[in-house]
């Protein structure tokens, strides 16, 4: 049967429109209530907008504008405390390496005593889930803050402070691959009558440490993005060096800084990438 | 009787075939292991990482959280408990109690409200200026290469600079206040957004646009009509993600004096009123987790529309 456009006439389509009215777009109340919904969320904008002081931003913006001129002014370069500036830069890739390194040791068993196959217990299960949560979910700033209150100014409180919120992420995300691994190598390696360390080593870790390797690359990369604020709580690193630039308005020097973060995180990635391909393949 | 292994010629002819392999990979493994723990030793050499130091200190972090939890009743008692059992439900006045140790959660709600708002506005903004970058900074619908090199580099700046760095610098044009907080995490948010979704549309199904194309649409018709109907839920999806993300930032944000319910934890902190610090980190993990629960709900719906 074929149908042809002329043929269609108006109480056609009338009486379609009567008997499938979705067909012909939305309808009057849809359409309303989206509508409605559109203008809240504008609403909700704009009062968000006045709540924050928006008309701030133009009367700051021209101060802005001079902070990034004279961000741009490179002109002291040879003056500046280069060397005082890279070491802490390496600082702070140093507490990232120490951190991740030392959460990946705490994390290693951790990881196995929290995974469902390896210990069945529930109970014990919830509480060291629960730890897990705690550690990763207070931010990094905040356990440096407090380290730096009970060991001092330095970085051994960020360092620290890493370990901790790492030992969080980590441990949850090894406990996870731990349960992710195929059960027949473990079956067999225990049909052999090898000991519980025995099934994990031969058995478990193989099948996980890809995954541990990658992670653990993982978090050394954005560690070192972390921990280069570190230091504005006075936990070491670069970021002491960026607040006191800040602070004495330095702003050239700040922007140097910046670069050298820039840089340092670029060449980290570089590296974790060819480690990765080398150590995973 | 079984013969000695080295005497089995199966095993001297698995020796034959197999040992170098073998013996290559644990020399391998052991200088993997040995270049990490060397690597390990310096690093810790160039921060004065010090076993000592560390047992000299790690009973004072115990010691922090022990005052976390512990109150003096008056002034001058001896600490007790934060809570016990049968006061729990007391009065703000009785010690030991709920409503004693939150004793200024009305402050508090305040500022965790403020920091949830702070967030919101974020990424909306960071969402608007994400979506807008995204489509020019996607090769595969953006003609010139140049400008695609250049969004995309603009974008890796953006997601790179440390957010607290860019609010501690925007704290000086736009003054102390949640504002240059609000500003840094939109900077942040647009860089890592942009990313994600210049991704999205990368991999979005080409047949729509080529439709489009072929229908003579303008530049602005096949994004808006091929790639954006495809790639919006994916949008959304990855938006509720980074909001999670910034309500973290943004309650530490107020650190360096962007507002929010940081910089009350950074007082509390500073001036060593140890309950309050554990009720507002309490206070503040609480309201993360109901945030990550909610958003998974909303985000999985988003995603199971995209399939």
């Amino acid at each position: 049967m074929s149908l042809r456009l002329a043929d269609i006439g108006q109480a056609e389509i009338a009486a379609q429109r009567i008997r499938n009215p979705a067909a012909f777009g939305a309808g009057f109340g849809t359409k309303a209530l989206r509508w409605a919904m559109a203008l809240l969320a504008v609403s909700y904008f704009v009062y968000l907008l006045w709540l924050f002081d928006f008309d701030r931003l133009f009367t700051g913006l021209p101060r802005l504008w001079t902070i990034v001129r004279l961000m741009l002014d490179w002109s002291g370069f040879a003056e500046w405390d280069h060397a005082e500036l890279l070491r802490s830069m390496l600082e702070t890739v140093a507490m990232a390496y120490l951190g991740t390194m030392l959460a990946f040791a705490i994390s290693l068993p951790l990881g196995f005593l929290g995974a469902r196959n390896v210990i069945p217990a529930r109970v014990f299960r919830f509480c060291t889930r629960r730890l897990f949560d705690g550690m990763r979910g207070v931010d990094q700033l905040i356990w440096a803050l407090v380290f730096v209150r009970a060991m001092g100014l330095g970085p051994i409180a960020g360092i620290l402070a890493i370990c901790v919120a790492d030992t969080g992420v980590l441990a949850k995300l090894f406990s996870e691959a731990t349960e992710n691994t195929d059960r027949k190598q473990t079956e067999g390696v225990t049909a052999t009558g090898a000991s519980f360390f025995g099934v994990l080593r031969m058995a478990v870790l193989p099948q996980v440490l890809p995954v541990m390797i990658g992670q653990t690359l993982y978090q050394i990369e954005s560690n070192s993005r972390e921990a280069t604020i570190l230091g504005l709580v006075g936990a070491g690193g670069i970021g002491l060096r960026l607040s006191e630039r800040i602070q004495i308005n330095a702003w050239d020097q700040v922007a140097y800084a910046i670069v050298l973060i820039l840089i340092a995180v670029a060449l980290i990635d570089t590296v974790s990438r060819w480690l990765r391909m080398r150590l995973i393949g | 009787m079984l013969t000695p292994a080295d005497q089995d010629p199966t095993y001297r002819q698995f020796q034959q075939r197999f040992g170098p392999t073998i013996r290559a990979r644990l020399v391998r493994a052991w200088g993997t292991a040995l270049s990490v723990a060397l690597l390990f030793v310096l690093a810790a050499v160039w921060t004065d990482f010090a076993p000592d130091t560390i047992l000299n200190g790690l009973p004072r972090v115990g010691e922090y959280f022990g005052k976390m939890l512990s109150i003096e009743p008056s002034r001058g008692a001896d600490p007790v408990p934060v809570l016990a059992f049968g006061h729990v439900f007391g009065g703000p006045k009785e010690p030991q109690s709920l409503a004693y140790w939150f004793y200024r959660i009305d402050v508090y709600a305040a500022l965790l409200w403020q920091t949830l708002q702070m967030a919101v506005l974020a990424t909306v903004l960071g969402f608007a200026a994400a979506f807008v970058l995204c489509f020019p900074a996607t090769a595969s619908i953006s003609r010139p290469r140049p400008v695609v090199f250049l969004i995309r580099r603009l974008l890796e700046v953006l997601r790179t600079i440390p957010q607290v760095v860019l609010a501690l610098i925007l704290v000086w044009p736009f003054g102390i206040g949640p504002l240059a907080g609000i500003l840094a995490m939109a900077i942040h948010t647009t860089g890592g957004l942009g990313k994600l979704f210049a991704e999205l549309n990368e991999n979005a199904d080409r047949r729509p646009v080529e439709g489009i194309v072929s229908a003579g649409g303008s530049w602005l018709a096949q994004v808006r009509y091929g790639v954006v109907p495809q790639v919006l839920p994916g949008f959304f999806s990855y938006a509720l993600l980074r909001f999670e993300i910034n309500v973290r930032s943004s309650t530490i944000l107020g650190f360096v004096g962007a507002g929010g319910i940081g910089m009350e934890l950074k007082r509390t902190i500073g001036f060593n009123i140890y309950e309050e610090v554990s009720a507002i980190c309490i206070l503040i993990l609480l309201m993360v987790v109901v945030l990550d629960l909610t958003s998974e709900r909303i985000r999985h719906a988003f995603i199971g529309r995209m399939q």
